[in-house]
């Protein structure tokens, strides 16, 4: 798309989804190959709650539909949309279902889902799995290769042997700071899928990646944290272009470790405390990440949104869409070899300083 | 009066008006472990309330949003609520809490849940320094 469409789409809705402006200056990047800059949409943990009936948690569901509402306001269209997983929040069919209808409001046609361990400890993805296909995937577009991992897997044993219900085994691992729970990792089977997924793909090929947990390790107690994370940046290392996406952290994160550059989504269900706020344990939030916004809890929508990403010469700029608050845009510096955030990277503002 | 009888006078009054029998001050190590357990207890119970469907009534619990209590900072409080235009305490942020996100009502300050979630963010706050105000 042209630099002028874009502008112009980004001055329509920025009116409409936040009532400020969206940073403009990312967008005079010159861009190497026009024809292969893209953009998809990017929703993440809705957390789809039943009551019971007809009835579902009203809070979580207005934040998806308020963002299939504004992701439809996209003039051009995006290519795509992800979902970053957790879109029900204990696995049951009848939050799978109504998720998904919540959903399919979205007039795009292509939606490419990420499990999340909400949506798989119920049934381990059996549900999850009819209704949307494989746990783990991959596809190209525009001459960049996707993957698509189930990152949330665990021990064979605490899978397996602990419990007398998949309800009790979902129950658990649904409480983020549950000492009953259990690491997420990829797993060996998934990883040797990996290598030879990638063995078939160029080292320059621009090569971007899903997961639901961080395939970094930031806080072990909320399981914002990839068990073999390392084994698999390791499969990553010889591209020279990497981008990871994930959820389940509900709030903003980046990094770049070696030529990966990662980056998280909001949750359009609620935000998340950063890990530095716990006082008890440390914890190793990436040092480049300028945080978001401390929620106010009196709009019950701050802090929470989603996001669109522009793909330009196979790095990304992500432009978080906040229903309450400044949108926030986090780009590819070329300069700097990192992801960075364009207006607030060297001068935080007082409610980005969490405690 | 001289200045001796006068104090002595004084003693006796304090003396009749506090019959210092078995001693106030004295506590065994076993009262102090009485009560830490009878403390540890309501902290369990805090933890309970704050991880039960029930409390509210759309099954949302407080964990959900604050895991390990975090983002409760009980060390900030009584502080300026710029929402309520005045200065609160921290069962008043509770209470919103349950009223909005849990869709539930009000706890009665001194109702035993009240005190046990304030007992369980508290200890889950241990060691940080108290800031009164604090933003
Ligand atoms: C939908 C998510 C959500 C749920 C559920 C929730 N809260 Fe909150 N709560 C928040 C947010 C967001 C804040 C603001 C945090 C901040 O100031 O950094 C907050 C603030 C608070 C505060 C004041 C914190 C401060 O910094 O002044 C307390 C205390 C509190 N919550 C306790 C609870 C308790 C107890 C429950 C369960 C009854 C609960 N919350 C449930 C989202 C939630
Ligand atoms: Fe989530
Ligand atoms: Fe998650």
């Amino acid at each position: 798309m042209s630099a002028m469409n874009r502008r112009d789409f980004l001055r329509r809705t920025g009116g409409l989804i936040a009532g400020s402006a969206l940073p403009l200056s990312l967008i005079e990047l010159a861009f190497a190959d026009e024809q292969q800059n893209f953009t998809f949409a990017y929703i993440s943990d809705s957390h789809i709650q039943h009551i019971k009936g007809k009835d579902f948690v009203r809070n979580w569901d207005r934040g998806l539909i308020r963002t299939v509402g504004e992701a439809n306001l996209m003039d051009p269209r995006p290519d795509f949309v992800m979902y970053g997983g957790d879109l029900a929040q204990l696995g049951t069919k009848a939050e799978l279902d109504h998720g998904l209808e919540l959903m399919s409001a979205l007039r795009h046609d292509k939606v490419h889902y990420v499990m999340g361990e909400h949506d798989y400890y119920l049934d381990l993805g059996e549900y999850w799995e009819r209704q949307l296909g494989p746990q783990w995937y991959s596809f190209d577009h525009k001459g960049v290769h996707f993957v698509v991992l189930n990152s949330v897997l665990t021990y064979d044993e605490w899978t397996h042997n602990r419990w007398s219900s998949g309800e009790e085994r979902m129950a658990v691992m649904a409480g983020l700071d549950n000492p009953s729970g259990s690491p997420f990792m990829v797993g060996e089977k998934q990883r040797d899928w990996l290598r030879d997924d990638l063995s078939m793909i160029a080292k320059t090929t621009p090569v971007v990646v899903f997961s639901h947990s961080p395939l970094q390790k930031i806080f072990k107690n909320w399981n914002f944290w990839t068990e073999d994370a390392e084994q698999v940046q390791v499969l990553l290392k010889p591209f020279d272009k990497v981008t990871v996406f994930y959820g389940h952290v509900h709030q903003i994160q980046y990094n770049q470790i070696g030529n990966i550059s990662f980056h998280s989504a909001m949750a359009t269900a609620w935000a998340w405390p950063y890990p530095e706020t716990y006082a008890q344990v440390d914890s190793l939030l990436p040092k480049l990440t300028v945080e978001m916004n401390r929620a106010d809890p009196f709009f019950e929508r701050d802090a929470t949104g989603w996001q669109f990403v522009d793909v330009w010469s196979g790095n990304a700029t992500l432009h978080y869409s906040l229903t309450e608050n400044q949108p926030r845009t986090v780009a590819f510096n070329p300069k700097t070899g990192r992801p960075e955030d364009t207006v607030y990277q060297n001068d935080r503002i007082p409610p980005q300083q969490h405690f | 009066m001289s200045r001796l009888s006068r104090v002595r006078q004084a003693a006796w009054l304090i003396l009749a008006i506090v019959p210092v029998v078995g001693a106030a001050d004295p506590f065994t190590k076993q009262d102090l472990s009485d009560w830490q357990s009878a403390y540890d207890q309501v902290v369990t119970a805090g933890r309970d309330a704050f991880t039960d469907p029930k409390l509210g009534n759309n099954g949302v619990v407080c964990a959900q949003c604050h895991p390990n209590a975090a983002n409760t900072h009980p060390e900030t409080y009584p502080k300026f609520q710029k929402q309520l235009g005045r200065v609160a305490v921290m069962w008043e942020m509770i209470n919103w809490c349950i009223r909005n996100p849990l869709e539930g009502k009000d706890l009665q300050p001194d109702d035993p849940r009240m005190i046990a979630l304030q007992a369980y963010i508290t200890q889950e706050r241990r060691g940080v320094a108290l800031a009164p105000g604090k933003h």
